[in-house]
């Protein structure tokens, strides 16, 4: 089969369904046997991943950081130092890779490794829009959930493998302040599936589409789905450890915590994976509670702005961008607050979070069922 | 023995009551394990190393290891001239220079019983406490960093750069300045000093409050430090406190008070104290208000010498420098209070040489670190950084 020449297709129609017939043509294209649709098609969120990751995530934060704390960031390599991600991976990459020797070898190398596949191997189950998403499974909210724990084992391997006291007491610290968090998060995910009925996120997506744009969000639905929506977003902040949560890797307590014996390429894999998953709790949180790729703008009478920005290309845009938002906030947290100690995480986590987490699970079951 | 081995494993615990009788007990207790916290530690504030018992994340011993900065300045004070030492005591506390300058010209003029011009103390104590605010932003700042704060200290060291130039203005250096001479200073300030130190002064204030609402307000900040490390006042005197580390305990004891230098007595300011109504009595954040506060103290210092100063007529600021010092044969101690504490220096004189016989600085960073293993029993491993941070030592006065 023969990709269907672009220049057939006007501008409104891209926007419209015609891209699923296109994205469908692509995947029956073969050459020579061999699926090469289906890898192109698959290669192209990876490679937004991989430029997110890249410019937006390092870059971005720096560039953020530096504009809170009055300051400049980076400014040399290329205009406004764009490219300063890009000399720094390059950096990493010749560096010498280096085993301690008194280090597991194998745990030492493996642990990244499940980190980073632990935190991209969600990514299948994100719709980015109507027309693409990586695998459709009828329970991608519970792999979506479930994955992200493999990354406990990956940061005990890295920890436990250095053999690095200051590692093994981040690994520790880490492996205890991720699965405790999973649970306020999963239950406060939870509420939003029951307001859904499903747990297939294309189906919560698809269920939070309407004229009305924003008014048909999950976090506008119901008059306590800002509780379940505030409680993911906390522990979701634990669950990527990132500030104020960030004990595992406490600078100024545990060195670097778990990878404090990394460097060169391993190193920027563990720090790939990190704004990887970044990146990952904040689509979740879009799609569960603010809509996924809906655009948020209704339609006002006939100036029918919901339905001019909606459609396969705007829903990328759209769900990318509620990412971003959140990730900005993240950076805006770190940025301002302190630490937590270990014992207040864990107050924080079974004494406050939890329980409110039940209530709110309970008031959305009783809402679902109450009012239709 | 069967159970001597068991106890090799270390889940046993033996005790030989007599020839006969072992006592067997299982110890539930986890495996204690050394952690060398430094010298290449991000919060130890330099190449301070502690040698610390843990439990889990419980500190059960935390012993400091000194030496790491040692560069024998009271050795190399007996082969230098008096007015030679001046720059070796920059580098004792070389976030606070003037401070350190201060006292020992302090002591050698008492040593010496000299006059000096009225315009040279005024210059003196506003560069010191411009000074201390300089070096009381880097401790807050780098509090900040120690509870995973990291705005707050950018915040403090882009304020300080100002004091900085301002500093290096008059002297020439940013931060190892050579400017208070024994007996005057080594340059009058430049003539419109006083004016752009008035525009820092107003520049500042704001940042206070700005820098109040980040850090010190910040409910998480709060949470971390206070009831942390309390020392009582009592305790504090015994091990010979100084300085916002006394004060933080509730000691109302500053030097510019107590023991008057220069021209304090003449100044109006406030010892500020904590009065237990935002922090425990001597806690973490005690310490850390009592430098919050100080810091609008010093500027309220810098207004005054700024009104009062007397002008440039006639004025020499090398007039009563001694063309050579050789001190009667003699003792001294003089002392000025640090950002960090009671600076003191002990110089003898034989009164033949021109160099001193023996030149003793009494730290304040020395001092205050001694607590150290008080302070740290029991506490977790998050807490004994933020007991660090509070101390804010600075390893160059602590190892001399």
């Amino acid at each position: 089969m023969i990709l269907t020449p672009l220049s057939h297709i006007s501008m409104p129609l891209l926007m419209g369904n015609n891209l699923n017939a296109w994205s469908e043509a692509l995947v029956g294209f073969n050459l020579f046997g061999l699926p090469l649709g289906l890898v192109i098609l698959a290669a192209i969120p990876l490679v937004f991943i991989a430029l997110y990751s890249l410019t937006y995530g390092v870059y971005g934060e720096r560039k953020i950081s530096a504009f809170m704390q009055d300051r400049l960031g980076p400014m040399e390599v290329g205009k406004w130092g764009i490219l300063q991600t890009i000399a720094d991976i390059l950096k990493l990459l010749q560096k010498e890779d280096i085993v301690p020797t008194s280090a597991d070898k194998f745990l030492f190398v493996v642990g990244p490794g499940i980190l980073f596949v632990g935190s991209f191997l969600a990514y299948a189950v994100l719709p980015f829009s109507s027309a693409f998403i990586g695998a459709s499974l009828n329970v991608g909210l519970f792999f979506a959930i479930g994955i992200v724990a493999i990354e406990v084992v990956g940061i005990l391997a890295a920890g436990w493998g250095s053999n690095n006291k200051w590692s093994l007491y981040g690994a520790v610290r880490s492996v205890a302040q991720i699965v405790s968090y999973e649970i306020p998060a999963a239950i406060a995910l939870l509420c939003g599936a029951m307001m859904a009925g499903t747990l297939d996120m294309q189906k919560i997506t698809l269920l939070q589409s309407g004229s009305y744009g924003f008014a048909h969000f999950f976090l506008f639905q119901s008059p306590i789905a800002w509780l379940p929506f505030l409680i993911y977003f906390i522990a979701s902040l634990a669950e990527v450890n990132r500030a104020p949560f960030d004990i595992p890797e406490a600078e100024s307590e545990l060195v670097a915590g778990y990878f404090t014996e990394y460097s060169g390429m391993k190193f920027a894999v563990i720090f790939l994976a990190e704004y990887g998953s970044m990146f990952m709790v904040s689509a979740i949180i879009s799609i569960v509670f603010l809509g996924g790729w809906n655009s948020p703008l209704p339609n006002i009478g006939s100036f029918a702005l919901n339905d001019w920005t909606n459609g396969p290309v705007w829903g990328v845009f759209w769900i990318i961008m509620k990412g971003f938002f959140f990730i900005f906030v993240q950076m805006w947290l770190r940025w301002t607050l302190p630490r937590l100690r270990v014992d207040q995480l864990m107050y924080l986590c079974w004494k406050v979070l939890t329980p409110f987490a039940f209530v709110s699970f309970v008031l959305t079951a009783i809402w679902v069922i109450f009012v239709p | 023995m069967q159970e001597l081995d068991i106890a090799g494993m270390g889940s046993v615990r033996v005790t030989r009551k007599s020839d006969n009788v072992v006592v067997l007990e299982k110890d539930l207790m986890t495996e204690q394990m050394v952690l060398a916290m430094g010298p290449q530690h991000p919060s130890t504030h330099g190449v301070l190393k502690l040698e610390c018992l843990t439990d889990g994340e419980v500190i059960t011993e935390a012993v400091p290891f000194l030496g790491y900065l040692h560069r024998c300045f009271e050795k190399c004070c007996e082969n230098v001239d008096y007015p030679g030492i001046v720059p070796y005591t920059d580098r004792l506390d070389y976030l606070a220079g003037m401070n350190n300058e201060f006292a020992y010209a302090i002591a050698v003029e008492k040593l010496l019983d000299i006059e000096i011009p009225r315009r040279v103390e005024f210059i003196r104590v506003m560069v010191a406490e411009l000074n201390r605010i300089a070096s009381h932003l880097v401790a807050i700042g780098t509090y900040g960093i120690d509870l995973g704060a990291f705005t707050p200290f950018l915040f403090c060291f882009r304020d300080r750069e100002h004091i900085l130039a301002l500093l290096e203005w008059a002297s020439g250096a940013r931060m190892l300045y050579n400017y208070i001479w024994v007996g005057g200073l080594a340059y009058d300030i430049p003539s419109d000093f006083n004016k752009r130190v008035k525009e820092f002064v107003d520049y500042f204030r704001p940042k206070t409050v700005e820098l109040y609402k980040l850090l010190t307000e910040n409910e998480i900040f709060v949470k971390r430090t206070i009831g942390i490390g309390i020392m009582p006042a009592d305790v504090a005197i015994n091990y010979g406190w100084s300085g916002p580390m006394l004060r933080g305990s509730g000691v109302k004891w500053d030097l510019r008070r107590n023991d008057p230098y220069s021209i304090y007595p003449e100044l109006d300011f406030e010892v500020p104290v904590p009065d237990g109504k935002d922090s425990e009595v001597g806690d973490c954040l005690s310490r850390h208000l009592v430098r919050v506060l100080e810091m609008e103290e010093s500027l309220k210092i810098i207004e005054q010498c700024i009104d009062k100063m007397p002008g440039t007529e006639g004025f020499n600021p090398r007039s009563a420098v001694p063309k050579r010092v050789r001190p009667k044969a003699g003792e001294v101690y003089a002392r000025a209070e640090n950002p960090r504490g009671e600076l003191g220096f002990y110089i003898q004189s034989d009164g033949k040489s021109t160099k001193p016989l023996r030149c003793k600085a009494r730290s304040s960073c020395f001092v205050n670190l001694s607590a150290m293993k008080d302070l740290s029993k029991g506490q977790l491993l998050p807490d004994l950084v933020a007991i660090i941070g509070s101390i804010d030592i600075v390893l160059g006065e602590v190892d001399r």
